[in-house]
């Protein structure tokens, strides 16, 4: 078959989607655990991230690939929804959605975006800087300084309120995204019922928990 | 001594009404290049042991005494089997019951007084003829892609049963051959999306050894003919499963995903 052929297809697509945000939901997840160390022990919270902010494979490989992964999965979303659209030129009169799937499943678009919104929002407040910080001014290492920045990003009672939306529409994304991924890629067995358990799980405790560090270091400092 | 069983759902049956009066709004279209529009219709003495296409039968005929022109709406078996009755009614394909066709589906799901939209079924491959009639034979198109096995017919044809098949394919086949070609798959789901009728046809020869011949090519060109007819992606909401009378599962359209990309990096 030719490859040009399979790139066009609907159904090549759909496992692209599902590979990149499977990736996606690799990065949340170790970015949650790092995350979550910051409430228990500092010390802890700066190693860590001076040494994701410092080794040549976290900065030069995955990096790239995590940037690539974000930009293929919101422009793959985008040019589906409107394919999706277009499929159907005269909507119905009366739809009765809710009947037959969830409210996640259906709106992947709308929690897409506001998810969307909140990474340019981190990029422009946190990653940009960082870049410049590192890579422009080129300052000297310090170790120690990410547990304060972060908890100075908390101190703003607005910036944490759009921080806790935004994680709220990433668990509806995820509710669905999860256990769609993995659908796509054709897992679909006994065990998948354990998996949809562990999806839904996975939706809920990580989007909660990025906000329960949110609040708590806007109360805590 | 055998018992006998009522199989009768009593939660929808209104024993005091048997007389419902209903309004209708049912989409009007004189053809395939006219506009379109949703027009109001009263009706009276309506029962709830009718199957919803009496009940348009029952306007029609009222519509035909006027001197108006009948609503035109597809069917053929009126026993679930044949999959010509569409109908988008209230919201969702073959109306508010599970695992029925438009046929099987009876007045008593309903209440007195009620309004029901009827629609025909929408989505760009499938163009609306008149009224409520749809053109599928997109399906049609994508059946002749690959939904079939060569077989040598000069007379001597091996009997299928002479080889052995594991019983979960067999069965898991035989569900899948279940479907009706009937397009509620695509009416229901928000993208237009074909993948489990699509599915459906791919997994019935795919489990089975005579199927697996030329399962490569079939999943491959069916895919690219369901491309080509312009139906959506699918993006897994299920509501395809939920609405579907035959109850076709997703897990087929996990297997065409698996089918079709081991087909692609083979081809
Ligand atoms: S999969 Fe179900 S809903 Fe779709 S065409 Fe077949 S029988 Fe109809
Ligand atoms: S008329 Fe044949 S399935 Fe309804």
């Amino acid at each position: 078959m030719a490859k040009s052929a399979l790139l066009k297809s609907s159904i090549a697509k759909k496992v692209a989607m599902a590979l990149s945000g499977l990736f996606l939901m690799l990065f949340l997840a170790q970015h949650f655990f790092i995350n979550m160390t910051s409430v228990f022990n500092s010390d802890t919270f700066n190693s860590i991230s001076h040494f994701m902010g410092n080794n040549p494979l976290v900065q030069y490989v995955i990096q790239p690939i995590l940037v690539l992964g974000v930009i293929f999965h919101f422009t793959m979303g985008i040019v589906l929804e409107f394919k999706n659209n277009s499929a159907r030129p005269i909507s119905y009169a009366k739809n009765n959605g809710a009947a037959n799937s969830s409210w996640a499943s259906r709106n992947m678009i709308i929690s897409g975006a506001v998810v969307l919104a909140f990474i340019l929002l981190h990029f422009y407040d946190f990653w940009i800087p960082e870049m410049v910080y590192k890579y422009v001014d080129v300052n000297p290492l310090n170790e120690t300084r990410y547990f304060s920045e972060l908890v100075h990003k908390f101190e703003s009672p607005v910036r944490t309120a759009i921080y806790c939306v935004s994680f709220l529409l990433l668990s509806l994304h995820l509710w669905h995204g999860f256990n769609s991924s993995f659908q796509s890629v054709g897992f679909n067995n006994k065990y998948s019922r354990s998996l949809h358990k562990l999806g839904y799980t996975f939706a809920i405790v990580v989007p909660f928990g990025f906000i329960f560090i949110a609040l708590f270091h806007h109360f805590n400092h | 001594m055998a018992q006998c069983q009522l199989a009768f759902d009593f939660r929808f049956y209104d024993f005091q009404t048997k007389n419902m009066k209903l309004t209708l709004k049912i989409w009007r279209q004189k053809n395939a290049a006219a506009e379109g529009k949703i027009v109001e219709y009263p009706i009276d003495h309506i029962e709830p042991d009718m199957s919803f296409l009496e009940m348009l039968d029952i306007l029609n005929d009222e519509l035909i005494m006027k001197g108006d022109e009948p609503v035109a709406f597809d069917h053929d078996c009126r026993e679930g089997i044949c999959g010509m009755c569409s109908l988008y009614i209230n919201g969702e394909a073959h109306g508010p019951d599970r695992g029925v066709t438009t046929c099987q589906l009876h007045m008593r799901m309903f209440k007195d007084g009620d309004t029901i939209f009827i629609e025909p079924f929408r989505a760009k491959a499938f163009p609306v003829i008149k009224d409520l009639v749809v053109d599928r034979s997109s399906f049609d198109r994508i059946q002749h892609a690959g939904g079939f096995i060569s077989v040598n017919t000069s007379g001597n044809t091996i009997d299928a049963n002479t080889i052995p098949v594991n019983k979960k394919d067999a069965d898991d086949a035989f569900d899948a051959a279940a479907c009706i070609g009937c397009g509620a798959c695509v009416a229901t789901c928000k993208n237009s999306s074909a993948m489990l009728f699509v599915a459906a046809k791919v997994s019935q020869y795919a489990l089975l050894p005579q199927g697996r011949i030329e399962a490569t090519d079939r999943v491959l060109n069916m895919v690219s003919q369901m491309d080509a007819e312009g139906f959506g992606n699918c993006t897994n909401t299920g509501a395809c499963e939920v609405e579907c009378p035959k109850g076709i599962s997703l897990e087929n359209i996990a297997r065409m995903n698996r089918e079709y990309m081991s087909a692609s990096l083979k081809g």
